[in-house]
């Protein structure tokens, strides 16, 4: 994302905080939820923020299942809508985002992660959300995931995540963790005209013309909000391009394989990650979230110790970035995997090493972040 | 007759999935019949009109009425339509859920929106058993029901809807039911009309999963059921208790007109901003 430098304004601010900042920039105007630590404060600024948006809603709601279902409607009627939560939320919005993805409805799900299975740690980073995000609902489905490292990239990542949702007309989660998202620095909050904001595509045509998913080569349906004279039908359940219910097999194959190829056929746009040194590294640590900190720093100290190592921070972790992997795999000689989970990086990394790289696994699930010291022992010995 | 039907016709996607799921003698066709009816009669435009249904044979009526039709998840179409009603309160926004639907799977959603009462229509097509899933009992089969999971019948007592409403904190609750159609269409009207929370309670018959296991010959038994065991309210309050058991009081249970929450968000909106207090918690 550019920013471009004209009117700064700084702020200190929590990572939580820099979200609603972010979402507020993107043109959110909707949110609901249900608080849970560790992201109850962007629930809580939302709630004095939005009353002062035009047309700003909040809405506590009574879980997390309604949490999906009311930004579901919200989207549907035109808004850009989020929710934000933790681990156990997540769990109970999977039914309501299986149904966003059925449907191609734009929105944002903030994910921050704690320790888990269950009500595990509340208030202890992790990264254990990292395959649920991809395959948390039921069936097959195409769906971006995104994360940020810093304060600054909160907010950054969360008008990326806006952006993704409307441009392509899916969910998109945020994955965030405890450390990042109640880690307060100074950001600076661009000027709106600098940014670039993207909406839906509504439809062009007359309303008798519209086929509300029609089978295309840029595979974006165009969504008008309800009520603006286009009458089409939602369902979660399969259906044609009319959008009504089918189980014809053809008819059922084109709406997945285009959902999919929505997805695919952009990938390069969605891939999104930082190299650090990578040009001449002989080895490379793969991170996102607060881990990729304590990587940059392992990073350096690997260097001033004469090791050609390198960051490649992952900001977009599904579609998994696989070609940025891929070369680096051929470059290098090993790849060092630091992630606060039993290995659910990794075995993407594994799947698009394919043997070509030596792949270091360096996995934490003690509620404690990986250090900088941890990884920079990893990359000597790699 | 043919003015009736052609209206409804207008209403309906007939080019688009007809014929329908619906089982003959099916109740939840003349609910369809009574809210076009009533829509029709208010004077709303079909554009206006969100209708949001969940998952059942009831949820399937969103497939075929021509308004702007979101079917949902099971129990979830409360979550929806608050959602669809907050974003825009200029719409008309309709709920239709079975009673599996609103009152287990959703009811913790049925009791919130109530407490909330934003402005929806609910109708509750309450045909005691879950039909599209094949006749499994549900919260509000009477006791001793027998049905595809309580062969020997049912031992769990039964919900009644329009308590649960009225106590959740609906602004409008009524009951009615598919036999009483003219009725019907005002309880839907005035449901329609009124600010808040509105809910109406629809008896409706199941044969094929309900009425056959439970000593319902035909789909005509059914209605004479609802014939000789309902009773409006007024005379139901000037009954005796012994007189009173076994009879299902149908008409409207409260009636206060409170304004909904959509309304009064944008009040605390609007005053707000015109105060101005536009204090950022990241400041
Ligand atoms: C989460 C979930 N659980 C279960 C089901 C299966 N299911 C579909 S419809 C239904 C019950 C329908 O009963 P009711 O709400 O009374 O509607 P009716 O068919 O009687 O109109 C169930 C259990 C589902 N679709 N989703
Ligand atoms: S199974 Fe029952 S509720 Fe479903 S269509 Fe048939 S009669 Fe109606
Ligand atoms: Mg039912």
């Amino acid at each position: 994302m550019v920013i471009k430098k004209r009117k700064k304004k700084e702020i200190f601010a929590l990572g939580n905080e820099a979200v609603v900042e972010g979402a507020l920039l993107a043109g959110c105007s909707f949110y609901a939820g249900y608080p849970i630590t560790p992201s109850t404060e962007i629930a809580e600024v939302m709630s004095a923020r939005l009353p002062m948006v035009q047309d700003g809603v909040f809405i506590q709601m009574e879980d997390e299942i309604a949490s999906m279902g009311a930004i579901i409607g919200a989207s549907l009627a035109g808004r850009k809508a989020m929710t934000a939560t933790s681990g156990p939320g997540f769990s109970l919005m999977q039914e309501n985002l299986g149904y966003a993805c059925m449907t191609e409805v734009p929105l944002v799900l903030v994910n921050v992660m704690r320790g888990g299975p269950s009500t595990g740690l509340p208030t202890s980073p992790a990264q254990g959300d990292m395959q649920q995000a991809r395959w948390g609902c039921h069936g097959d489905h195409p769906i971006i995931v995104l994360s940020a490292s810093d304060v600054q990239e909160c907010l950054e990542m969360t008008v990326v995540a806006f952006n993704f949702a409307e441009k392509y007309r899916t969910p998109v989660i945020l994955l965030l963790d405890e450390i990042t998202a109640h880690t307060r620095e100074k950001i600076v909050v661009p000027d709106p005209q600098d940014l670039e904001i993207l909406s839906r595509v509504t439809p062009a045509m007359p309303p008798e013309w519209y086929v509300s998913y029609e089978e295309t080569m840029r595979g974006v349906p165009p969504l008008p909000p309800l009520g603006s004279g286009y009458r089409f039908h939602v369902t979660g359940l399969t259906h044609d391009q009319n959008g009504f219910p089918t189980s014809r097999p053809d008819e059922v194959k084109s709406l997945i394989h285009r959902q999919f190829r929505k997805i695919d056929q952009f990938f390069y746009d969605i891939q999104l990650v930082e190299e650090l040194q990578c040009e001449d590294a002989e080895v490379v640590v793969i991170a996102y979230g607060c881990v990729a900190r304590s990587a940059e720093l392992a990073v350096h100290m690997a260097r001033e110790r004469g090791v050609k190592a390198g960051l490649l921070k992952l900001k977009t972790l599904f579609p998994f970035p696989k070609t940025v992997v891929q070369a680096l795999a051929r470059q290098c000689r090993a790849l060092v995997v630091p992630e606060m989970n039993m290995g659910q990086m990794s075995r993407e990394v594994k799947r698009v090493n394919n043997g070509l790289a030596h792949v270091v696994t360096n996995n934490r699930v003690d509620g404690q972040i990986i250090t900088p010291s941890e990884i920079f022992k990893n990359i000597m010995q790699a | 007759m043919a003015q009736v039907t052609q209206l409804i016709h207008d209403y309906l996607r007939h080019n688009k999935k007809f014929p329908h799921v619906y089982c003959a003698g099916c109740g939840h066709g003349i609910v369809l019949g009574s809210l076009i009816r009533s829509v029709h009669g208010l004077g709303y435009a079909k554009d206006d009109i969100v209708l949001v249904a969940g998952i059942g044979c009831s949820g399937r009526m969103a497939v075929y009425v021509d308004f702007n039709t979101v079917h949902t998840t099971h129990g979830r179409a409360l979550t929806f339509a608050t959602g669809i009603k907050m974003a825009n309160p200029a719409l008309k926004v309709i709920v239709v859920m079975g009673d599996g639907d609103a009152m287990s799977i959703g009811g913790n959603h049925l009791i919130h929106a109530a407490r909330r009462n934003i402005g929806l229509t609910v109708l509750v097509l309450n045909n005691n058993i879950y039909g599209m899933t094949g006749g499994q009992y549900s919260p509000t089969s009477p006791e001793g029901t027998v049905s595809a999971t309580s062969p020997f019948g049912q031992l769990e007592r039964a919900f009644d809807i329009v308590d649960m409403a009225v106590a959740s904190g609906a602004s409008y609750v009524a009951r009615g039911t598919v036999l009483h159609a003219t009725m019907l269409d005002g309880l839907i009207s005035a449901a329609l009309e009124k600010p808040g929370f509105n809910l109406v309670e629809i008896l409706t018959p199941c044969h094929t999963q309900y009425g056959r296991k439970n000593n319902f010959k035909t789909v005509v038994d059914m209605y004479q059921w609802y014939k000789k065991n309902t009773v409006k309210l007024e005379n139901y309050q000037k009954m005796a208790d012994v007189d009173r058991s076994g009879l299902t009081p149908i008409g409207v249970f409260r009636d206060e007109g409170r304004i909904g929450l959509e309304v009064r968000y944008a009040q605390l909106r609007n005053k707000l901003q015109e105060q101005g207090t536009c204090q950022s918690s990241t400041n």
